[in-house]
């Protein structure tokens, strides 16, 4: 069965359309990746399958039952900024979710059992290469590493699904592979179903199974807002598609490139 | 030649230039102290030092004839457990009504509105009311510091508990936070140094319903012997109780910003890059 079905799903803010009739049905353990231009949406799509926003028309069936609207530990997120909490340090960032299962009262862990959670979040913190840093708040962390404290801090979580906002934007080439392999080993691992914007079509077509293009389908240039965006395009992405990234840097050329196939 | 907003003094030139305008101050009390006292040696609108240090002597050093007191110490012990009880009963019930109201819209919908309205009523038109309802003894001045300064606490407070960027709050519920986990482990601790913050902001009013109710009605404080000594036009008690109370007001200050630096250090760090 299908995990995530979108039917006819439309989200508008006043007279402003940004979505507009979204058809799509995601399985268990696709890896989605999502470009566009910026302002076409995607943030808006994603927080609809968090669900923090809601739509104004059309449905997002999760398990086949509406999405709950309504943050939960099923369906994690990294955002694009915002994302860690100033007043804990790495560590204790990365801990809080174990915290917060074991200890419904005070949400604290002490102890041996503190010890023991702290355990896999020392190896998730090293594994996004923050060991160094385990006592620092996020003020002492540049943006790239706060980013990864995110990543981490959600990982450790492994929500079913994972949402995923250009979270490697503000990271260098050498880290942004690491962290590339580090998202694809848990992704195989624990069978997560992921959703990933990014600027980088290279990075898309390389992370995904699947390549989606948000684009406005219609410009009215008297009426901007008048007409949403839609999926334009929805990649099945193999080796092949992986070589033509090779060649593609920007969207216009994958939409030629797209054409052209 | 710099421009005059790059030029930076520097930790001798701050001090010397900080220091200037009290230096100054103090030079022309002494002069207008001394050309008064020239003129009428009994004086008593700006005594000179020597009959301030005497008063000094009469109230900090020997004990009082009739009660064996120091007046001056247990003026300052009951203005300042005044003072800092009604500012903490304001502080812990602002902190939980307004970390509440900020984070549960169900009780923001009632409250908040409630607080705005209470926090318009002048405190000091009601102090009549506190003296009938609350007696003349401790309780009503520590009340009137309580209804002074909680609604302005609250109303901040609330406003920084809703300040908390929403990416947080979101990224707790994925991590399985519950509303009451929230509250304790996101706002609550980012609400702290918050809080420190605006009692700091509220304790000039604070002072002022002090001494306005110790004013009024007091066996005791340091608004009482002002008050009292204001009959006879002692200068000489009233000029240093005014210079140990805005001492008292800078100390108190100090320490409340130098425990929420040493406690709450990502919170300065925040702040001071924003
Ligand atoms: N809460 C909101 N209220 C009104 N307009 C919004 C809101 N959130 C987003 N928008 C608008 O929706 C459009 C898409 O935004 P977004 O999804 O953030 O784009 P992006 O693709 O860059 O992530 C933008 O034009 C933005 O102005
Ligand atoms: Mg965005």
């Amino acid at each position: 069965m299908a995990l995530i079905e979108i039917r006819n799903l439309w989200k508008e803010y006043g007279s402003q359309v940004v979505l507009e009739q979204l058809n799509k049905t995601v399985h268990e353990g696709e890896f989605v990746t999502i470009v566009g231009a910026s302002g076409c949406g995607k943030t808006t799509f994603l927080k609809l399958l968090l669900g923090t926003e809601s739509p104004s028309r059309g449905q997002l069936l999760l398990d086949g039952e509406p999405m709950v609207a309504e943050p939960g530990e099923e369906r994690g997120i990294v955002f694009q900024r915002y994302s860690v909490f100033p007043h804990m340090t790495v560590l204790d960032n990365v801990v809080l979710s174990s915290e917060l299962k074991s200890s419904p009262f005070l949400g604290r862990l002490f102890g041996k059992a503190r010890k023991e959670a702290e355990k896999s979040s020392i190896e998730m913190i090293e594994a996004v290469g923050l060991g160094h840093a385990l006592r620092k708040y996020p003020h002492e962390l540049s943006g790239g590493m706060q980013q990864r404290l995110a990543l981490a801090q959600s990982l450790i979580k492994r929500p079913r699904i994972l949402l995923l906002d250009e979270p490697f934007g503000a990271l260098d080439p050498g880290i942004r592979a690491d962290m590339h392999q580090l998202v694809l080993s848990l992704w195989r691992e624990h069978k997560l179903t992921i959703f990933m914007i990014t600027h980088d079509i290279k990075e898309g077509f390389y992370l995904g199974t699947r390549l989606w293009v948000f684009d406005k389908h219609r410009v009215d240039p008297q009426a901007p807002n008048a007409y949403g965006a839609q999926i334009t395009y929805d990649l099945p992405v193999d080796r092949s598609a992986q070589k033509t990234a090779e060649k593609i840097v920007s969207p216009t050329q994958i939409k030629l490139a797209v054409g052209a196939a | 030649m710099k421009k005059l907003i790059n030029c930076v003094p520097g930790w001798a030139a701050r001090w010397t230039l900080g220091l200037l305008p009290f230096v100054l101050c103090l030079v022309l009390y002494l002069v207008a102290s001394n050309a008064r006292l020239a003129e009428n040696q009994h004086d008593k609108l700006l005594p000179s030092f020597s009959s301030i240090a005497g008063a000094i002597d009469r109230a900090a050093l020997t004990p009082d004839k009739r009660s064996g007191e120091y007046i001056f110490w247990q003026d300052t012990a009951a203005s300042l457990w005044r003072l800092t009880l009604g500012v903490g009963i304001s502080a812990l019930s602002a902190l939980i009504i307004g970390v509440l109201n900020g984070a549960i819209p169900y009780l923001r919908a009632p409250l908040s509105p409630f607080v705005t309205a209470l926090s318009l009523v002048p405190p000091m038109a009601i102090l009549p009311i506190l003296f009938i309802v609350f007696g003349l003894g401790e309780l009503s001045k520590v009340m009137l510091i309580v209804i002074g300064i909680t609604p302005f606490l609250i109303r901040d407070i609330q406003q920084r508990v809703l300040e908390i960027p929403s990416e947080q709050l979101i990224k707790a519920q994925t991590l399985g936070a519950s509303t009451w986990q929230i509250i304790v482990r996101v706002i609550l601790p980012q609400t702290m140094p918050r809080l420190l913050a605006s009692v700091r902001l509220s304790l000039g009013a604070a002072w002022l319903f002090l001494i306005a109710a110790e004013a009024i009605a007091a066996t005791e404080g340091l608004g009482y012997r002002i008050f009292l000594v204001r009959r006879y036009l002692s200068m000489d008690v009233i000029l240093p109780y005014v210079v140990w109370i805005t001492l008292l007001a800078f100390l108190l200050d100090w320490l409340l910003r130098k425990i929420s630096r040493l406690c709450y250090p990502w919170f300065h760090a925040q702040t001071e890059n924003a």
